[in-house]
């Protein structure tokens, strides 16, 4: 048969695909319905929140910094409770990692604060001497980007039915109503912060990308889980 | 009939030749990148050599994407595009439209290559790993992946050699695994198209959390396989033989080894996601499929190890032979100790640590690159026309290399085995011993010694690009095509 495989690129191709296919089907498919179920009480991110992931992803956080606890005593006692996975329901995508250079993130948001997260992405040396995470100051200077973390929240809903508006929920609304949550939300933030720029800028209506950002840090945690 | 049945006098080699070009640039980038990461971990002060371009996290994956889709597959296709003639019995000169194909793959790579870069300097990106770019981009992955298929199914449909030789089984994998692995794990929304509003180059991804990361991962570690792994094989089994004039071992075993191979990778993906929230039946059946696939991995290099049966002396005279043995040793060390981290226990301790980055390092250094390097060395004289420019360069190369990546990989199981340690190590009385920054303050040493590792692999790849250019513009013309080890100057 191998031989004949051989002269016949075409089977051979078709070959391929049916012995190399045997392991998707059987340990990508079965669970796909069960582990896209969110863990009761879970809420979608704020369109906030939303930007600050999207700050999170395009500086590259996720290649240093893990978001998943595991079932380990030493990582239960160094960062919370380990992950579940109906936690990441609303995630898209994934932010995992796959390298800790420096701590998990999963629930930052429980054990620090603006203020915390304001001076590290400043200057991380200033709150953990001997860091050697790099200072993100050109995020103190640009504004989030609120059309596309709308365009996403948006669509979280549209196609994917994630539960924005609904009683008790995260409201979504439309673009101005967003927008109004959006600065209500991000004014909170400002309020923590000392940064003189942020303020300024605040002022005149901007939101800055560090104000999202930490707004997504905060929500790591039992923070979006309602009681 | 009797001059279709005569075989063609010259080979094209045009488009191997550009393949080639783009294999130094992308090579020399994607490693210099490296190089500056590598620093940066040491030295943070280094983050800011150009504002915010320059931080680790834009330029991480500018370095994956540029070693694995500028460097590797550009090797790849050098390989192909010449020795998919060879072993066909075809010459691009009869197929114009074959030739064509082929320009059109290598410029519409290339346009890619520097959209990826921009983009991603620029902070574009899907986040997930090794399939980073941005949707537009995917799709023009497709292209240039579907100008590929035809290229290499077309040369097939007008082959004068019956049986297909075992690189082009390699290629047909790489080729085909690739596409379904790819599609699957880009399939995203772009928001723009939903809310008529925000960027329109972001999308979201279909799968969400636990999903999203079986996909990635389904992905992400096949992608080592199918790139770095059956298509370096591909190579080796072509320019081994052929440079050492010894044929294959044994086609028993390279049958084993291939169809056992492609059936048993895909099942390892998911040791990426041990002690993840993925079900615990996937987690065991990733960690035993890892540990058999030691059988068809070594089943390959064992193979070409023992092509050199009773030829040992020809490590002596040839650096190309040198290089090709050591690749393959490599690719068994990385092997055996990629099974070893999939290992629950040990996985506990490895993952998320440099002990993984150790591992990856040890493959694409080590077997990716110096297959290449020596694929290369072996088609410049024949390519050119002339000889390589200087063996003692090769030699020396050779060392600096080797000696670099031994610096790589002890340096990274050091750091990593002590971080996994340090992390979980706890008093008498049961608390952590240690503060998160004290598992990275203590790395400082290990991570300079792997930077010093990474330049000399570096340096030695600047000597192989000077002695290719003087191989190409200075060196001794040659008469005839060589047979076997390839003609250098001392």
């Amino acid at each position: 048969m191998f031989s004949w495989l051989e002269k016949n690129p075409f089977f051979f191709t078709i070959a391929f695909l049916l012995v190399f296919s045997v392991a998707g089907i059987v340990e990508v498919l079965p669970d796909f319905t069960k582990s896209a179920r969110p863990i009761e009480g879970l809420r979608p991110y704020s369109v906030l929140e939303t930007a600050g992931k999207q700050v999170y992803i395009k500086e590259g956080c996720y290649a240093c910094h893990s978001q998943l606890i595991r079932p380990f005593q030493a990582e239960v006692d160094r960062y919370g409770a380990y992950s579940l996975s109906g936690e990441y329901a609303y995630d898209r995508p994934f932010l995992w990692g796959s390298k800790r250079t420096g701590p998990d993130l999963h629930r930052v948001g429980d054990s620090r604060s603006t203020d915390w997260h304001s001076n590290h992405m400043w200057d991380p040396e200033s709150v953990v001497p001997g860091s050697i995470m790099p200072a993100y100051k050109h995020l103190y200077k640009k504004n989030a980007d609120f059309e596309t973390a709308y365009a996403e929240a948006f669509t979280q809903k549209q196609v994917f039915n994630v539960p924005y508006d609904i009683e008790d929920g995260i409201k979504l609304g439309n673009m101005d109503e967003a927008r109004k949550i959006y600065i209500q939300e991000a004014a909170q933030i400002v309020e923590d912060m000392k940064n003189a720029d942020v303020k300024a800028a605040f002022e005149k209506g901007e939101v800055q990308e560090i104000v999202a950002l930490i707004a997504y840090l905060n929500s790591l945690g039992q923070g979006r889980i309602a009681k | 009939m009797q001059q279709e049945a005569k075989m063609p006098v010259e080979y094209d080699y045009s488009i191997a030749k550009l393949f080639l070009y783009s294999m130094l640039i992308f090579g020399f980038i994607g490693m210099l990148i490296g190089v500056v990461l590598a620093l940066q971990l040491a030295f943070p002060s280094l983050n800011y050599l150009a504002g915010e371009y320059s931080i680790f996290g834009r330029l991480r994956p500018l370095h994956t994407n540029g070693v694995i889709y500028g460097f590797t597959l550009s090797g790849i296709w050098a390989a192909w595009y010449y020795l998919g003639q060879r072993v066909l019995k075809i010459t691009y000169y009869q197929h114009p439209f074959l030739k064509f194909i082929g320009l059109l793959h290598f410029w519409t790579y290339i346009a890619l290559l520097v959209l990826a870069v921009i983009s991603l300097f620029a902070g574009f990106t899907q986040s997930k790993e090794y399939a980073e770019l941005i949707w537009p981009l995917d799709l023009l992955v497709v292209v240039v992946w579907v100008l590929w298929g035809i290229s290499m199914f077309g040369s097939m449909g007008v082959r004068r050699e019956q049986t297909i030789y075992i690189s082009l089984w390699y290629f047909i994998a790489t080729f085909t695994a690739i596409a379904v692995l790819y599609i699957f794990n880009n399939l995203a929304i772009p928001t723009y198209f939903i809310a008529q509003t925000g960027s329109i180059w972001h999308s979201i991804s279909m799968y969400a959390g636990s999903n999203d990361a079986m996909v990635q991962w389904w992905w992400g570690h096949n992608a080592v396989a199918f790139v770095f792994t059956s298509g370096i094989i591909g190579i080796i089994y072509y320019f081994l033989p052929k440079e050492s004039g010894q044929p294959i071992f044994s086609y028993k075993l390279t049958l084993f080894s291939f169809w056992s191979l492609m059936f048993v990778y895909i099942w390892a993906g998911g040791h990426h996601l041990i002690f993840s929230t993925v079900p615990d039946w996937i987690q065991t059946l990733a960690s035993v499929f890892s540990v058999i696939l030691i059988l068809p991995s070594w089943g390959t290099a064992i193979n070409m190890l023992l092509t050199m049966r009773g030829q040992w002396y020809q490590l002596k005279e040839s650096p190309l032979i040198k290089f090709l043995v050591l690749a393959s040793t490599f690719y068994m060390l990385a092997t055996l100790e990629g099974s070893i981290q999939s290992i629950k226990s040990v996985n506990a301790l490895a993952h998320f640590t440099d002990w993984i980055i150790g591992h990856v390092h040890d493959g694409v250094l080590g077997w990716v690159g110096f297959t290449i390097i020596a694929a290369s060395y072996h088609m410049i004289p024949r390519i050119f026309k002339k000889e390589i420019y200087s063996k003692k360069i090769i030699e020396m190369q050779f060392w600096i290399m080797t000696i670099g990546i031994v610096l790589y990989f002890s340096s990274m199981w050091i750091a990593g085995i002590t971080q996994g340690m340090m992390w979980r190590d706890v008093d008498m009385y049961g608390n952590l011993t240690y503060q998160f920054i004290d598992t990275v303050t203590k790395l400082h040493p290990y991570y300079v010694i792997r930077g010093v590792g990474g330049l000399m692999y570096l340096v030695g790849f600047i000597m192989f690009i000077y002695n290719v250019l003087m191989s190409i513009i200075a060196s001794k013309p040659l008469q005839r095509e060589p047979n076997y080890a390839t003609p250098m100057a001392a």
